[in-house]
């Protein structure tokens, strides 16, 4: 089952080596990972998604938490949380296609950030499922280039 | 007044109450090593940093003070990995200091450059790389700190030659702020309840004791909780000496190697304590049929501990002595309306019958030395009174067998990681912790050859460790799978040509003996053990013994091979 942990750690410089290694190390899959720092410099963000049953979830949660770099843990998928991902795509758009994908762009709410005469380069934000709906529906035309940025994400308000 | 950071790092010793260093110098240390002659550390140099971490290993193990080491840079450095891999794995407090190229030339493929920090970092509690003087003397807090607290384990500090040059303000910090560690130790109280609600309705029950209770000193709560309800007791090979080896109560080491006893009783057991364990495969067995009957108690220390392995229905984290002694709180007013040690009755004879049906056992020879005889000679010579070391091996499982430890921190051995080479150096560290106590590393002829140089270390700082090799010329464990698994294929694992040990002892100056007679043995063990020399005793045993029981890997606990 896929789980998103946040994870906060000290900002310092091997603290990212010591989360990866520890989930290769232990053979835990990463699907994602996103980092970078909070409002307060000293601590950074992570937030990793990974699989696996609830035991091995179990053992991932603490063995993160064992390490001494790491200052807390949160499994969102205990608590009410908003995902979201963010994608690039360079897609292959000629006249034949472009108001196609033009349609498809609207209906997902994405941006166009950059065209060229044969390009479009679009811009999607949403969970993971409508970024996999988005990227299924324009392989068709052909996309040259993505680049995705991992979940990340944040308790709902109480 | 300023210092430099050679300066800071030694006074910062001062204030752990560090007095016994072992280490190597090297390049970028040698700055250190020049201050380190203006104070009164005992240094220990060693022949090779690998003997140098077993040796403040086997020192921390025996003192249960933290082992401190020095080595340089770059292979100093990776020498030392073993070392720190096998503390590691036993939860073993150390604090390695390495060198480093200066900062500038860091990342710069420079002389004897490695990244010691990323090598060490799956093996060790947590690492530094200080590249600022002024957090020296905070990094060596927190390193200390780390490495005694909690679960204890080795912290790595990687010190630049630069910063042991450069000057700063020395202030010692009284207290380590980790606001991402803090280790838990009392148990929670509900938790303890539930337990002794457990107890009280076990019908067979078994205290199932580990390394943890070593560490955490808890032997007394723990023997207590044994004799007051009369429950038999088994241990985990780290968990040696934690009970009585003399105890009616006790059953024997449980696992692979464990007695006939102990794994039919966790076989049969519907309520397992179990005490600062961790559930290694080779204490267990195949999980599936491990305790299949018991609701499991466990005390550890480290969350991760719990769950990994088995199911657990109590889980207390917490420091096991406190845990027990909370335990024993609460088990009081219980005790005074019932008899609990009563109910067990029935099932301590039920237990007693398996140890009497198939006690641990040999065919003793007249033409060949039995190496179980050994171990048991030894044992009636020292009273069980020795500190025992061992390698790793065939050798380490017959002192795990047949030597009864009386008290913790006499039994020394690589349990986690299974290191030959080990008890050799940890032995001369014992030995350094307790120079009046008599201190024996049980060896293999394989394992002791690993460490060997560390020969002139003992001889040189006049140390009397005793070095027994039970000498089959095989490399005996993996020959005994070969034997049993593998069509007596006995691929590289054959050392037919013995080295000369009873020369090579002389040639380091120390003592050494060759005995070969069953008649002689005993002659020669008592003046090997009366000497107050380092002494090599080369005994050639019988060449095919198998250490028996076995429970080959993969098979349930209950399926053991008995001869």
């Amino acid at each position: 089952m896929r789980r998103t942990l946040s994870v906060l750690v000290e900002n310092e410089p091997a603290v990212l080596s010591r989360v990866a290694g520890l989930f290769s190390g232990r053979g835990f899959n990463i699907e994602s990972l996103n980092v970078a720092p909070t409002l307060d410099r000293n601590v950074s963000l992570m937030t990793i998604q990974t699989d696996g049953d609830e035991q091995i979830v179990e053992q991932i949660i603490k063995q993160l938490r064992k390490l001494i770099t790491v200052i807390k843990v949160v499994d969102m998928n205990e608590v009410n949380c908003v995902e979201r991902e963010m994608v690039l795509l360079k897609v292959n758009a000629t006249e034949d296609f472009r108001a196609e994908i033009l349609r498809i762009v609207d209906i997902f709410r994405c941006k166009v950030v950059d065209v060229s005469p044969t390009e479009l380069c679009l811009e999607a934000t949403g969970d993971s499922s409508k970024l996999d709906a988005l990227i299924k529906l324009l392989q068709r035309f052909g996309i040259k280039e993505i680049a995705r940025t991992g979940v990340v994400a944040m308790r709902r308000g109480t | 007044m300023k210092l430099n950071g050679a300066q800071i790092l030694l006074e910062s010793l001062k204030q752990e109450e560090v007095d016994t260093i072992f280490g190597f110098p090297g390049g970028s240390v040698i700055g250190l090593y020049h201050e380190l002659s203006n104070y009164s550390f005992h240094h220990y140099l060693v022949r090779h940093e690998q003997g140098g971490v077993h040796a403040a290993d086997g020192y921390a193990r025996a003192s249960g003070k933290p082992g401190v080491v020095f080595v340089t840079s770059g292979p100093g450095a990776t020498n030392t990995v073993t070392g720190i891999a096998t503390a590691f794995m036993d939860s073993v407090p150390l604090v390695i200091f390495t060198g480093q190229v200066p900062t500038p030339l860091i990342g710069n493929d420079a002389f004897q450059e490695v990244d010691i920090v990323g090598i060490s970092r799956p093996c060790t509690k947590h690492n530094y790389l200080v590249k600022d003087i002024k957090d020296l003397a905070k990094v060596v807090k927190e390193a200390f700190y780390i490495s005694r607290s909690g679960r204890p384990g080795p912290v790595l500090v990687d010190l630049p030659k630069d910063v042991l040059a450069a000057e700063y303000e020395f202030s010692y910090p009284k207290k380590a702020h980790l606001r991402s560690y803090n280790p838990n130790y009392d148990p929670n109280t509900k938790q303890v309840r539930k337990a002794v609600e457990l107890i009280t309705k076990a019908q067979r029950p078994l205290i199932f004791a580990g390394g943890g209770v070593v560490t955490s000193n808890a032997h007394e709560e723990l023997t207590w909780l044994a004799r007051e309800l009369q429950i038999p007791v088994t241990t985990s090979m780290m968990g040696l000496g934690s009970f009585p080896g003399n105890d009616d109560l006790w059953l024997g080491m449980l696992g692979m190697h464990g007695t006939y006893a102990a794994n039919m009783a966790v076989y049969h057991t519907d309520l397992m304590i179990s005490v600062g364990v961790r559930f290694d495969d080779r204490a267990t067995g195949k999980l599936e049929t491990f305790a299949p009957e018991a609701k499991l108690i466990h005390i550890d220390i480290d969350p991760t501990s719990i769950r990994k392995n088995v199911n657990v229905d109590i889980p207390i984290v917490a420091d096991c002595r406190r845990a027990l002694q909370a335990l024993r709180k609460e088990l009081t007013s219980t005790l005074q309306q019932e008899n609990l040690a009563e109910n067990f009755a029935s099932w301590r004879g039920r237990v007693k019958g398996w140890s009497e049906e198939y006690p641990l056992s040999y065919k003793p020879s007249e033409n060949s030395i039995k190496p179980q005889e050994v171990v048991e000679k030894l044992y009636e010579l020292t009273k069980g009174e020795a500190i025992i070391t061992t390698e790793v091996g065939q050798n380490q499982m017959w002192a795990a067998q047949h030597y009864l430890y009386h008290k913790p921190r006499t039994w020394i051995s690589s349990g986690g990681l299974g290191t030959m080479g080990y008890g050799f150096p940890a032995a001369i560290g014992a030995q350094i912790a307790y120079p009046d106590s008599l201190v024996v590393d049980i060896a293999g002829d394989g394992s002791i050859q690993m460490n060997i140089q560390e020969m002139a270390t003992a001889v040189c700082y006049g140390l009397p460790v005793k070095i027994i090799v039970l000498n089959n010329t095989y490399l005996g464990m993996v020959r005994q799978w070969q034997d049993l698994f593998y069509d007596k294929n006995y691929c590289a694992t054959c050392m037919e040509k013995r080295p000369d040990f009873v020369k090579l002892a002389e040639a380091y100056g120390a003592e050494g003996y060759f005995v070969d007679n069953p008649k002689d043995i005993d002659a020669v063990l008592k003046k090997a053990l009366e000497s107050k020399n380092t002494v090599i005793v080369d005994v050639a045993v019988e060449k095919e013994e198998n250490v028996y029981p076995m429970v080959p890997a993969g098979a349930g606990l209950n399926q053991m091979l008995l001869v």
